[in-house]
């Protein structure tokens, strides 16, 4: 509101303008950020891998490793499994937010920086080498589950919802599998006990579990079914992050 | 629900899809159709609200027509300066934000190629709007630059001192010399904008000055800069539904001699989505529709002060139809309100 003086009119008309431009905004509606179709959204995918094969196959296999062998213990298999999720991180947030979704989607720039933050944040945890990976127990288990969502079962949303395979969401090359993927990773392990890297872990849940509820807003907003896939990992992980982690070399019990 | 507004019906969607080769051959099939509206783009102008009764049909209804029956595109001058543009023009917010999807981008360049072949000019789009300027640009490029575009396009940034920054990115996506209209997205920043737009109009740099806003809102605000400020064009939504504008601000632009563009004539597609499954009432006929969308483009364009409605579309059967909406008869005042009640009744 520029030109204010400092009349009762001028105040006034001041008033009534911010006033309308407050009631403006409670009209506004998520589908009205909305500014591409279903069908260029779905088409994203199909061009990003399109443009970067065979990562589409590579990934989730490289992927696959990284992490098994991350869920087996161990300090070079921690920092092996939080240095794959950085670099997945870093690369969605180039390839994907930036160079792909950003077009046509203004907001992706400001995503594009939070997958680079999310990155940042799992490289920190990876330096640190501060995160243990707790043994069995229901944290684990659900650990276990959504990782291999996010490799195997995410990639098959695209067929189930009637759409071409070419159209998949691949870890390491779409959001919402490698969000996913980082959630598991983090709900694997625990807490670090001490110092800065507290909060890289913080950072890292928040990111994640964002990334996914970002994902299922748009896809909700797109009408889709499938957006209860993200929405439920980033329910499921924080829920079960609350549930104290049994620590390593401690047996479940009789 | 939120439904692409390019998917307005089967046929469209199976159109959309089509190989090129399909395309093309429907093309030829309707080429004379096409033809006669690309040569009737000046026609003699709509004047008042008084118009043609519903009774007296110059369109054939459904089929296409051989080319000397096919009527001209109508059009309406812009009070300003007396400047004739069709009653129909093409908005670009989703359907043209398309990405670097090159496929979607040619087909975009279609629906451009169809528009012009129909007697359309006018062309709306904003920075907002992500992809929209540069997929219009590659259509333009395509076409060679037709000389009857008549483009469109908006400011819409809150630094008050980017407006001539951003109109030059504009204007270089979609590669032409000038803009024909500018105007202030949203009224942001307006203040700011407007004067500078002013200053650029007396310079001979733009064509034409406007406001825009859309869903309603800020209502009164608009009424407020209509009242103050010298501009040439307002935009915001009208169709049978969202019919507010009625009371206060098309009164208000035929008395302070401003165009209207009227923007979200289908809801996005929610409008026709809801009328789809209802047959079309007997006066569609009359007044020469084929379908619901002719039907609410043929009311919206019907009211006096409106001088162009822009739906939106990345379907070359759709801009075909909604460039049909501006030829033959158009609904008297009577039978605008007997179109607005049934519509009503029926969403």
């Amino acid at each position: 509101m520029s030109g204010a003086s400092t009349t009762p009119a001028a105040a006034g008309e001041a008033m009534a303008r911010w006033l309308e431009w407050l009631g403006d905004l409670a009209t506004y509606r998520p589908g009205d950020f909305l500014m591409f179709s279903p069908r260029t959204y779905w088409r994203l995918f199909e061009l990003h891998n399109e443009a970067w094969w065979p990562l589409p196959w590579l990934l989730p296999a490289i992927g696959a490793a990284m992490l098994a062998w991350a869920w087996r213990g161990g300090d070079a298999a921690r920092r092996a499994g939080a240095l794959a999720l950085a670099a997945a991180s870093g690369f969605v947030g180039w390839a994907f937010m930036l160079e792909r979704y950003a077009p046509v989607n203004w907001a992706a720039t400001g995503l594009a920086v939070l997958w680079g933050a999310l990155c940042l944040s799992l490289l920190a945890l990876a330096a640190s080498g501060q995160v243990r990976v707790g043994r069995g127990g229901p944290r684990r288990r659900a650990a276990t589950v959504l990782v291999f969502w996010a490799l195997l079962g995410q990639p098959l949303l695209a067929p189930l919802a009637g759409r071409p395979l070419a159209q998949a969401e691949v870890f390491g090359l779409a959001p919402d599998p490698t969000a996913i993927a980082v959630i598991a990773w983090l709900l694997a392990g625990s807490m670090p006990a001490r110092g800065a890297v507290v909060w890289a872990w913080r950072t890292a849940w928040a990111l994640a579990a964002g990334a996914c509820l970002i994902g299922a807003a748009t896809l909700a907003v797109l009408d889709e079914w499938q957006a209860g896939v993200p929405l439920a990992a980033a329910v499921a992980g924080l829920v079960l992050a609350r549930a104290r982690p049994r620590p390593p070399g401690v047996s479940p019990g009789p | 629900m939120t439904s692409d507004p390019s998917d307005r019906s089967g046929r469209g969607a199976r159109f959309a899809l089509a190989r090129p080769s399909t395309r093309r051959r429907w093309l030829a099939a309707n080429a004379a159709r096409v033809a006669w509206g690309g040569l009737a783009v000046w026609c003699p102008t709509v004047a008042n609200a008084a118009a043609p009764s519903a009774a007296a049909s110059a369109a054939p209804s459904g089929a296409p027509a051989a080319a000397p029956a096919t009527p001209a595109v109508l059009t309406r001058r812009i009070p300003s300066s007396g400047e004739a543009i069709p009653l129909v023009g093409l908005g670009t917010w989703i359907t043209f934000n398309v990405g670097s999807d090159p496929r979607a981008r040619d087909a975009c360049a279609e629906v451009v190629h169809a528009f012009f072949a129909q007697g359309g000019r006018l062309i709306d789009s904003s920075p907002m709007y992500g992809s929209s300027q540069p997929v219009i640009g590659h259509a333009l490029a395509r076409l060679g630059r037709p000389g009857a575009l008549f483009s469109a396009e908006k400011i819409w940034t809150g630094d008050g001192a980017g407006t001539a920054a951003q109109i030059e990115a504009s204007r270089a996506h979609w590669g032409v010399p000038r803009f024909d209209l500018l105007q202030v997205h949203n009224l942001l920043a307006w203040e700011a904008h407007l004067p500078r737009l002013v200053a650029m109009k007396a310079e001979g740099r733009v064509r034409y000055v406007g406001i825009t806003t859309s869903e309603g809102r800020r209502h009164g605000e608009i009424e407020r800069v209509m009242k103050t400020q010298p501009i040439d064009f307002v935009q915001f939504t009208y169709n049978p539904v969202d019919r507010e504008v009625e009371r206060r601000l098309l009164p208000l632009a035929a008395e302070r001699g401003i165009a209207v563009l009227a923007n979200r004539p289908f809801r996005e597609g929610a409008l026709l989505e809801a009328l789809r499954r209802h047959r079309l009432p007997g006066w569609a006929a009359e007044l020469g529709c084929d379908g619901w969308a002719q039907a609410v483009l043929k009311f919206i364009v019907s009211h006096s002060a409106v001088t162009c409605a822009i739906p939106a579309t990345s379907q070359v059967a759709h801009v075909v139809q909604n460039l049909g909406a501006a030829r033959g008869p158009m609904p008297d005042a009577a039978l605008r309100a007997r179109i607005a009640g049934d519509i009503a009744a029926l969403v």
